[in-house]
């Protein structure tokens, strides 16, 4: 059996695989063992409520999905009653998701969410930002600051800062980020995208742009995971395009110390699962006793015969 | 709660192409999909075809499925790249499963007799509530709607299941909304519609509905939604309600995919 445990700042997982954002709820249960995860990561709470965006809100392409969801939202009350209380009853630690339209928005939802039950705050900061015209926090380094300073004012829980992969360059991000009190980042969202149908020449989603997820995206988001990491100290957690055991160890290699599946659950409900299953069986077959040994692992120097079968992905 | 939904891969038994339009595929199953109950779903891996390959799953009603047998069928209309995919199995052939999903029809043991009306493949949703409704001892009145007599599908199971069958068509001039409240009237007026069920089709929920809140009469409709996971996480499947004067979302996928017709908003 490998340690499969790795740890968020001053959170210990039991393994370092958990749903992406708006990915998971309640309903998961009926397919997967829960208590199998290594956290769980709430659907994005706002304070207000919200109904999302116009249908159609998810459109096929080649080796991935868009979506515009839109991010709706009960509140923070039905949160409070009904998705801790629901959560707490099973041993992964739970992670509310936020987002808002302001800084001080921000932290004080981080701070009425700030309840036990509640072991993690991420802070998506990939959402339409109303003081920037229509810019994501994320899409800038004052921006992001200012975000994760008012955040980290507001709560003493951990605070994971979930960046958005539409920047030019990211590890200025990811510092500002850090610099500003984060204790973990997320790298990344989905890749703003267009998809048109043709025969109707109208944009296959109801909200016209949407964000690209799924395998088509993996390579794209692996680098950035590769660039955040080498320019900061606090653990990235990659998310982007993983659909199973080797597409997680990439991840790892690259510089992240837990990853995030979401699109691949839509496929499979029980991704999640093989691909904790497919960890545990690479890291025996590497003689690795530790996962987290993986982190950060990625070999650029010239290596011996032997040592190459390191790096082989899992069958 | 786990275990109640699974990925399952299953064989395909029987593929069969009905007419111009509708397709059937039988497959060896097992449960828990076997124990799928009328009106809840299921998410297909649809294959690969020369139309394409599917990256989502696709939602298909149950047809048919029987525990004894772990015989699980549907029946749909060919139209996309995941139905082509379906229709070029052939015996012998994997599919893979997710389900069963969603909250199917209900049945109260009070009624004596229920009215399914429904069009297109609609009609293959509603074809194993005629059944379950037959093995409980109620009548059954199913209007089955289509553009054409040769296009309807799922006439035979009601028959087969002891249902009175009233067919309705484009081509015939007998598939419009006034008509088919007519015949909905005269039911409800001779006392033999205690409850009403539907799928297919907007205009005969818009009857349904009416009737149903007029009269007082519980109602459900089976609605389609593009979807996604299934599973109730991603709120792409969603569908307007109103209760209580408001008008709020609902995801087909969780919250249905059968809901109370006097709620269902177009």
């Amino acid at each position: 059996m490998t340690d499969l445990s790795v740890r968020i700042g001053t959170l210990t997982l039991a393994n370092p695989v958990m749903p992406a954002s708006g990915t998971f709820s309640e309903g998961m249960a009926r397919a997967l063992d829960l208590n199998r995860l290594g956290a769980f990561v709430t659907k994005t709470i706002t304070r207000e409520l919200r109904l999302g965006n116009p249908l159609p809100r998810v459109a096929e392409t080649a080796g991935g999905m868009l979506n515009s969801i839109g991010i709706p939202s009960q509140g923070v009350a039905h949160f409070l009653e009904h998705t801790v209380p629901f959560f707490a009853a099973f041993a992964p630690p739970l992670v509310a998701s936020i987002s808002a339209p302001t800084a001080e928005g921000f932290a004080s939802l981080a701070a009425a969410l700030s309840v036990p039950g509640v072991a993690a705050i991420e802070a998506n900061i990939s959402c339409p930002n109303l003081e920037a015209d229509g810019q994501a926090f994320a899409m800038r380094e004052d921006s992001t600051a200012a975000a994760v300073r008012a955040l980290r004012a507001a709560t003493a829980l951990p605070l994971w800062v979930k960046l958005t992969p539409n920047v030019g360059e990211i590890a200025p991000v990811a510092r500002a980020a850090e610099a500003a009190g984060a204790d973990a980042l997320v790298v990344a969202n989905t890749i703003l995208a267009l998809s048109i149908d043709t025969e109707t020449f109208r944009p296959r989603l109801g909200n016209v742009l949407g964000g690209l997820s799924g395998p088509a995206i993996k390579p794209i988001v692996l680098r950035q995971v590769w660039q955040c990491a080498r320019a900061v100290r606090i653990p990235v957690i990659g998310c982007g395009g993983i659909a199973d055991a080797a597409d997680a160890v990439e991840y790892l290699l690259a510089g992240a110390t837990a990853v995030q599946v979401g699109t691949a659950t839509f496929r499979d409900p029980t991704a999640m699962d093989a691909i904790i299953a497919g960890l545990d069986r690479f890291c025996e077959r590497h003689d690795i006793a530790r996962v987290s040994e993986l982190t950060g692992a990625m070999r650029t120097e010239e290596t011996d015969e032997p040592e190459l079968a390191w790096v082989n992905p899992v069958a | 709660m786990t275990g109640e939904v699974a990925v399952q891969q299953t064989e395909v038994l029987e593929s069969a192409s009905l007419n111009a339009e509708y397709h059937r595929i039988r497959v060896r199953a097992g449960a828990p999909a076997s124990q799928a109950r009328p009106g809840q779903f299921f998410q297909l891996l649809c294959p690969a075809s020369p139309a394409g390959t599917p990256f989502l799953r696709r939602p298909m009603s149950v047809y048919g499925a029987d525990p004894a047998s772990g015989e699980v069928s549907f029946l749909f209309k060919v139209t996309g790249i995941g139905t082509r995919g379906l229709a070029g199995l052939v015996p012998g052939d994997r599919l893979d499963l997710l389900g069963p999903l969603g909250n199917g029809f209900t049945l109260e043991p009070g009624w004596r007799h229920i009215v399914a009306l429904g069009r297109g493949a609609g009609l293959a949703t509603l074809a194993p509530l005629g059944a379950a409704a037959r093995a409980r001892g109620m009548e059954v009145t199913a209007i089955l709607s289509a553009r054409r007599p040769s296009l309807m599908v799922a006439d035979d199971a009601f028959r087969a299941a002891g249902a009175r069958v009233i067919p309705v068509t484009d081509a015939e001039g007998t598939s419009g909304p006034a008509h088919v409240e007519r015949l909905l009237r005269g039911m409800i007026a001779d006392g033999r519609c205690d409850a009403l069920f539907t799928c297919g089709s907007a205009r005969l929920l818009e009857v349904v509905r009416r009737l149903a809140q007029g009269f007082g009469i519980p109602a459900m409709v089976a609605l389609e939604q593009q979807m996604a996971c299934g599973l109730g996480m991603c709120f792409c499947c969603v569908r307007s309600f109103r209760v209580d004067g408001q008008v709020l979302h609902r995801r087909v996928c969780y919250d249905g995919p059968v809901f109370d017709a006097r709620e269902a908003l177009e």
